[in-house]
């Protein structure tokens, strides 16, 4: 499912990480710095790694010696962002549309169903100022989920959250991830939401994969 | 005392006409070069710099007397211009547009530049993500988020446009009906006896405008911010 092997120098921070996972669900697990959002970003296209590889479910996204680098618009990764990241002049439901709107589908079913699933239908006409951190992450995973995804990033999506709030999202994201039929990335650094929902856990330090535990 | 004669009435209208063709004109390359001023990184970039801010510090008359330069009849590029599209600056209303542009132009690039450079780049990327190319996420998401301060240059450069004197008189001269401004048309009241009257009239319009134009841009910007704070 994920492939990935990528170097790069940002800044003094040297990244070189290299692993492999056929888990539907794979963990990226490390301390703050350790380089998951990094690797996150490459995956994603919005980091250029100076050499390195990434294949996501048998598609090469980047390959620097076969001089590959798709451009992020055209890779369907979808990233789920730990600061949700909604566009803030757009209501909840222009926002969860998105992407939708830019691969030419329309309200449908589906989008009727994710907003069902995630409990966000009260909140479509808002604004994301309006909405509460738990509310913001919910409808971040929604509009991740309706563009489409070739494959779910999810960048620590639960970390700017308290305890009451992620306890609020731990059943969705867990039926969600259960559900799930594209490969999901899930970086963390809280082990009870690993073990939750990971079959392989990759564990990062100081830019370098320390260790890969399978699970189940 | 406030009954204004043809001559006043022509050249406020002309003032606002020049004013806004020359504002709206600039506005596309404008934006472009705040944009290469605020994201891209190259060599040179201060030289760019430098050059969009010179109509600011050079005195006008320099400014006008380059235009007349490259824009004159005989100049490089105007005579070019008037060969291949029969458009003619010198002596003309569309002169004075142009001046009024390149004068308005530094405090437009400037204000659009610190908007663009305040804008969340983290939204760009998520809209990346999610399937916009880097054209598409301009216009959906930097422009909308930039816009309270692309108004705010935009009446920057206008106030700006209105007053221009110096390069405009010297690029085109003071032509009634054509080329004669609020501030040419002042400045020739000021020169012929018994035009202290006129030029107080034009003087208070053109205190007005600029009082409104103040008001209005911060009205705008407000009402902007407030749309897109939700």
């Amino acid at each position: 499912m994920f492939d990935v092997s990528v170097q790069a120098m940002l800044g003094e921070f040297n990244l070189d990480a290299s692993f492999r996972s056929e888990s539907i669900v794979t963990a990226l697990s490390g301390p703050s710095g350790s380089g998951k959002s990094s690797i996150v970003a490459a995956i994603a296209g919005l980091l250029t790694p100076k050499r390195g590889r990434i294949a996501v479910n048998g598609r090469t996204l980047f390959d620097s010696e076969a001089r590959i680098g798709i451009p992020a618009q055209k890779r369907g990764m979808r990233v789920v962002f730990q600061e949700s990241r909604l566009f803030p002049h757009f209501t909840v439901a222009q926002n969860l549309m998105f992407g939708r709107w830019l691969a030419g589908k329309k309200r449908d079913a589906q989008f009727d169903e994710i907003v069902a699933l995630l409990g966000i239908e009260p909140l479509l006409s808002r604004r994301p100022r309006k909405l509460s951190g738990g509310e913001r992450q919910r409808v971040a995973i929604g509009r991740a989920l309706l563009a489409e995804p070739q494959a779910l990033l999810l960048d620590e999506p639960l970390a700017s959250l308290d305890a009451a709030r992620k306890n609020e999202i731990i059943p969705y994201l867990t039926q969600l991830v259960a559900n799930a039929k594209i490969p999901v990335l899930y970086v963390s650094h809280s082990r009870d939401e690993i073990e939750l929902l990971a079959q392989t856990i990759v564990k990062i330090d100081g830019g370098r994969v320390t260790e890969i535990e399978k699970r189940r | 005392m406030f009954s204004f004669s043809a001559d006043e009435i022509d050249a406020i209208r002309l003032s606002l006409w020049v004013a806004s063709i020359g504002i709206a004109a600039s506005l596309p390359l404008g934006m472009f070069v705040a944009y290469v001023l605020a994201r891209w990184r190259f060599p040179g970039k201060i030289l760019l710099d430098a050059l969009v801010h010179m109509p600011l510090v050079l005195p006008p008359v320099v400014t006008g007397y380059i235009l007349l330069l490259l824009f004159g009849r005989k100049g490089a590029i105007g005579a070019w211009l008037e060969e291949t599209f029969g458009i003619v600056f010198s002596f003309r209303w569309t002169g004075a547009a142009l001046a009024a542009a390149v004068m308005g132009f530094p405090l437009m690039v400037r204000a659009i530049r610190l908007s663009l450079e305040s804008t969340d780049r983290r939204l760009e990327d998520a809209s990346r993500t999610l399937g916009a190319g880097r054209l598409v996420t301009f216009f959906l998401i930097t422009l909308p988020l930039a816009l309270p301060g692309i108004i705010a240059g935009l009446v920057l450069a206008f106030a700006k446009a209105l007053g221009e004197f110096g390069a405009t008189i010297t690029f085109v001269s003071n032509i009634p009906g054509e080329t004669r401004t609020l501030p040419s048309a002042i400045y020739t009241f000021t020169q012929i006896p018994g035009g202290d009257a006129g030029a107080f009239r034009l003087a208070v319009i053109a205190m007005i405008i600029a009082l409104a134009a103040l008001v209005i841009s911060e009205l705008l910007a407000r009402r902007t911010a407030a749309r897109i704070d939700g």
